[in-house]
């Protein structure tokens, strides 16, 4: 059996290109907008232009009235169909013990808007230009209400009140740690090291916008939707259990290729939710596609966080405690997982790499007349990431210590490691890291470049950030008892065909990040199979089980390990039939590159020899065994992973127009095994673009009536190719011992490490560190006066 | 996009008729700025006229000592002309300089200086080479022709056939993309003409594209850096948004002058 042999077969480390490439680069990937239902009508969402407005009325009779015009649905039919609100997934409790505060979320407002873009109206027409128009002529008489827009002014006394159940606009009041332990640790410090920061509120952006469409059948009384969804089965359940579509049984979701999420996609959004309802009430399949400018709008957006930060440090400068109070946007309405994001998806994440006896974090949740915000690339850890690397350095400066001692000299060096924000960190080696990480950026040689800048006029910054973050997201009972709605395992199921190739049906989902390739590389090496003789299916609840989706880089780790137990009980199974063809004992049987031979002997048999077998039955007692080839399982981490690193950000600022060029950027990486390195890295290059963006030039900006003034790529700054250098990138590897392929995850990583590292730069070349994100030019060119004006006054 | 009527004459006449008698018509060249608008259904015209299909309005040929060059070339036509490359050569590397390849293979000399974005590149190349600007009816020189944000002296019914580029000694242009937009947030065009220095701004003032005074009496005297080395802009009359501030814009047309007379010098 040729195609059996290992030389056919593509290793776990192997850096193979992307199967699905093929697909995406010829033009054949098929995204939601690409597909068409016979007879679609397409909707169109009137949107509030109003930050905060009662509806007194809204009358759609004339715009009914318009050109192919099928049907304009508003709260009040919402209602009569008794269509449940739109939920939030994962309670809070807050210091008192009471429950968060979840205001009530229609997919189409009922009386109130509470965001410019929230959803009034949809509009179901022929054609998306007639919708547009019909939309237009809709009359809706609002009563403006005052907004509040900015994160600082949302508690405040007399600000507008968004939701009857939220006083003062608090969702909750929240903390972790021990807050006795933190005082003493600060009434014992010899230096406390003060920060303030904002963490920039982002707009995810993914290539591919969002899109829907619903199809109701009659004939069955069943529902198919099609969506640019992470995570369809969750979006399955929460449609079925809490919004009352259809029972699940009676509702197919489908997230064919989509093209890129970023965490935008997790989440269950209004227009999916009315393109689902709406194609029963009209009677037609309604589809929906976002545009650029409605994304900015209403996509989550990520981050938006104030905080204040104190760091306790000994005499010789090891940290004794932090003390962290953080105030979170939640936006107008609580999205999907939204509370779980600035808590435990943020707080537990506070000790960094750093040995901290005692931390305590408080954080309050409010709500303002903005777009929802909710997990994006990161979700939580790179704010508390950009918080410890930021004080971290700051500690080292004011103590007049090298920025890699100071963190050599707090690192966490034994695992298991308790620390006291719940995390349990299993493996890590941070000093491999920095080192390495120091090694390639030249770290040495920095100050030699430094003086070199200077004699060309360039102000020169090195920057470190040694970030980690919890991944593989997450034990279900650990979760539950913190507050999840849901249980975060996941689901594989492994199908053997008669001729021997393999589907495997995942509950993951890949919408960028290769599962076709990588999964597909788990299975040839697993089974000594080619790579191309492994299908992976997936984004189907038809086709594949119940499945929690790709988010919180956990597809490797969690996915994938569903996958490694499914291939199990195939390799035990085989086993059996194989030692029934061979004629031995089921214990002497051995399988190794995709041969079961009988121990000691020269007789054996290939995979797909057993595989034909077990289908054909006839050299078995089926008594015993059952025909086919086929297993399923779940898997349910133990613990989170923990991928770790050190990130060196090297730039150069011109002082005559403010322009920070990154010249160098690092990144050493631990991210347990690696499958495929060349994916890997390319994960990496993507996060750290993303965070330099948040660094640099990201930020969505209101202004202070609650307009988006940051609508478009006209105003929106992306990063681009020439805002990057070529990246130095390096692996260390500690195993994860928390599952069985030793993954760690890589997809956030970059995302989370590079905004510390690009700010510590700057701020070490400005001099001063009072630079919040994004460091735009024309900030850094503001402070370079600001501070050219103190040297002169001084002079 | 809302409804519209499309034109497509094929003689400059006809197009000059339709734009008279035709209801709110618009003018398409190369529609880099008019199509996005309509997509986004920010404009309704009544109808389109598209030049396109009017015969000789493209050409670049020398007039004299410098350039004429035709209302409809592409951006990427001016970029890779050998003919502009050897005679302005500051003007193919402004071309080759504004957008993206689609743009400069769509967008038009003629719809971008008919525009007249205070952000674009072509008004202050106009303006910096004191060029005239030809149209069906006239010849307006550049002073003139620019009026304000997004407006001209160009007449209702009036088309831009083309633009006469005087060759100068000496020019360089440098400008200060947007960082979101990548649009000129200061853009300088320096020219050491036979009659003197001439400095044209764009993407700061607030009335649009306008000659620096200050800038072109010092350079006149004596073309070289340390001319302008002490001169600050007044920054009164410059734009101030997200992006920046004017006291920064003044600021990046300073540092963008200096880097357009260093490339004129090179």
């Amino acid at each position: 059996m040729n195609a059996n042999t290992a030389s056919n077969v593509t290793p776990i480390g192997a850096a193979v290109r992307r199967k699905e490439d093929h697909r995406f680069i010829t033009g054949k990937g098929r995204y939601t907008d690409d597909l068409h239902r016979p007879g679609e009508a397409q909707a169109y969402f009137l949107r509030s232009p109003h930050a905060h407005a009662r509806i007194r009325s809204l009358d759609t009779a004339e715009a009914a009235a318009m050109p192919g015009v099928v049907a304009i649905l508003t709260g009040a039919e919402l209602a009569e169909d008794k269509v449940g609100d739109l939920i939030c997934g994962w309670m809070i409790h807050s210091v008192d013990g009471s429950p968060m505060r979840m205001g009530s979320h229609p997919a189409l407002a009922k009386d109130t808007v509470r965001y410019v873009g929230d959803h009034v109206a949809v509009v179901i027409a022929e054609t998306l230009n007639q919708a547009k128009d019909a939309a237009a002529a809709i009359a809706v008489d609002y009563e403006v209400l005052p907004a509040v827009s900015d994160l600082a002014q949302a508690q405040a006394e007399g600000a507008p009140q968004l939701h009857e159940v939220a006083p003062r606009n608090v969702v909750f009041a929240w903390e972790l740690g021990d807050k006795d332990a933190t005082d003493t640790a600060f009434a014992n410090a010899a230096h406390v090291i003060p920060i303030d920061v904002v963490n920039n509120r982002l707009a995810p952006n993914p290539i591919e916008p969002r899109a829907a469409i619903g199809d109701y059948d009659s004939g069955d009384d069943a529902f198919t939707l099609w969506t640019t969804s992470q995570n369809p089965h969750l979006a399955r359940l929460v449609l079925s259990a809490f919004v009352g579509i259809a029972p699940e049984n009676k509702l197919r979701v489908i997230a064919p290729d989509v093209g890129g999420g970023f965490g935008s996609k997790i989440f269950i959004y209004a227009e999916e939710t009315v393109c689902a309802w709406a194609s029963k009430r009209v009677g037609r399949p309604v589809k929906w596609t976002c545009d650029r400018s409605e994304a900015f709008l209403c996509d989550a957006h990520g981050r938006d966080h104030i905080t204040h930060a104190e760091l306790a440090l000994d005499p010789a400068g090891r940290i004794l405690g932090f003390r962290v109070k953080t105030t979170a946007n939640m936006g107008a309405y609580l999205s999907t997982f939204a509370s779980s994001i600035p808590t435990y998806l943020y707080a537990t994440l506070l000790s960094g790499q750093y040995d901290i006896p005692a931390i305590h974090c408080h954080v309050d949740a409010v709500y303002t007349n903005t777009a929802p915000v909710d997990a994006y690339r990161g979700a939580g850890r790179p704010e508390a990431t950009f918080l410890v690397e930021r004080i971290v350095e700051i500690a080292a400066r004011t103590l007049k210590m090298d920025s890699a001692a100071f963190r050599r000299l707090n690192f966490v060096t034994s695992f298991p490691h308790q620390t006291p924000v719940i995390m349990n960190y299993d493996a890590g080696d941070y000093a491999a890291s920095l080192d390495k990480a120091l090694e390639l950026a030249d770290y040495a040689g920095f100050p030699a470049r430094k003086t070199e800048a200077e004699r060309r006029g360039k102000l020169r910054g090195i920057g470190l950030s040694n970030y980690i973050e919890a991944c593989g997201i997450a034990p279900s009972a650990a979760v539950g008892s913190l507050g999840a709605g849901v249980g975060l395992w996941e689901s594989a199921e492994v199908r053997v065909n008669p001729t021997g190739n393999v589907e495997v049906l995942t509950g993951s989902h890949s919408h960028g990040q290769g599962h076709e390739t990588t999964f597909a590389q788990l299975v040839s090496s697993r089974l000594g199979i080619p790579m191309d003789q492994v299908s992976i299916v997936h984004g189907d609840t038809d086709k594949v089980q119940f499945g929690m989706g790709t988010y919180g880089s956990r597809s490797g780790a969690v996915g994938m390990s569903a996958i490694v137990k499914a291939l199990d009980k195939v390799e035990a199974k085989a086993k059996k039939i194989a030692a029934h063809m061979l004629e031995a004992a089921e214990g002497d049987i051995e399988f190794k590159d995709g041969r079961f031979s009988v121990a000691g002997t020269d007789r054996w048999l290939g995979f797909a020899e057993v595989a034909l077998n077990a289908y054909v039955a006839h050299k078995f007692p089926t008594s015993e065994i059952e025909p086919g080839l086929k297993e399923g399982a779940f898997y349910d981490p133990t613990n989170f992973t923990f991928p770790a690193g050190c990130h060196v950000c090297e730039v150069e600022i011109d002082p005559d127009t403010g322009v920070t060029q990154i010249v160098n950027f690092t990144a050493v990486d631990d991210f347990g095994v690696v499958i495929n390195p060349m994916i890997v890295e390319g994960q990496v290059h993507g996060g750290i673009a993303q965070g330099v963006g948040q660094a640099l030039m990201e930020s969505v900006h209101y202004d202070a009536d609650g307009q988006l003034v940051t609508g478009s790529f006209m105003d929106y700054t992306m990063p681009r190719a020439e805002n990057l250098p070529s990246f130095r990138i390096g692996l260390t590897q500690t195993r994860c011992p928390s599952n069985p392929l030793g993954i760690k995850g890589c997809g956030e990583a970059g995302a989370i490490a590079a905004p510390p590292a690009v700010i510590n730069a700057i701020t070490m070349a400005l001099g001063t560190e009072d630079v919040s994100m994004p460091a735009t030019p024309a900030k850094v060119w503001q402070i370079i006066q600001a501070w050219r004006a103190v040297a002169q006054a001084a002079e | 996009m809302y409804a519209f009527d499309y034109q497509r004459p094929s003689a400059l006449d006809e197009a000059v008729a339709l734009l008279r008698d035709l209801d709110e018509p618009k003018v398409l060249a190369g529609g880099q700025t008019l199509l996005p608008t309509l997509k986004q259904r920010l404009a309704q015209p009544g109808s389109l006229v598209d030049l396109s299909r009017i015969p000789g309005l493209s050409g670049i040929e020398r007039r004299g000592e410098g350039l004429f060059i035709g209302a409809m070339a592409r951006h990427a036509q001016v970029a890779t002309s050998p003919l502009v490359q050897e005679v302005i050569p500051a003007l193919a590397e402004l071309a080759g300089m504004i957008g993206d390849p689609a743009v400069r293979n769509r967008g038009t000399l003629g719809g971008s200086i008919a525009n007249n974005d205070p952000t674009a590149d072509y008004p202050a190349a106009c303006l910096g080479l004191g060029a005239s600007i030809v149209t069906n009816a006239r010849t307006l020189v550049a002073d003139d022709f620019f009026t304000g944000l997004f407006e001209t002296a160009l007449g209702e019914d009036e088309l831009v056939v083309g633009v006469e580029f005087p060759a100068p000694a000496r020019a360089g242009y440098a400008k200060f993309r947007n960082p979101a937009s990548r649009y000129a947030m200061a853009g300088a065009f320096v020219a050491q003409m036979a009659d003197g220095v001439r400095v044209a701004i764009t993407g700061a003032g607030q009335g649009g594209v306008f000659r620096w005074a200050e800038a072109e009496e010092a350079l006149h005297a004596d073309f070289r850096p340390e001319s302008i080395a002490e001169l600050t802009l007044d920054a009164s009359d410059i734009m101030s948004d997200l992006h920046g501030s004017a006291d920064y814009r003044a600021q990046l047309v300073k540092v963008m002058t200096l880097r357009a007379l260093v490339a004129a010098l090179r």
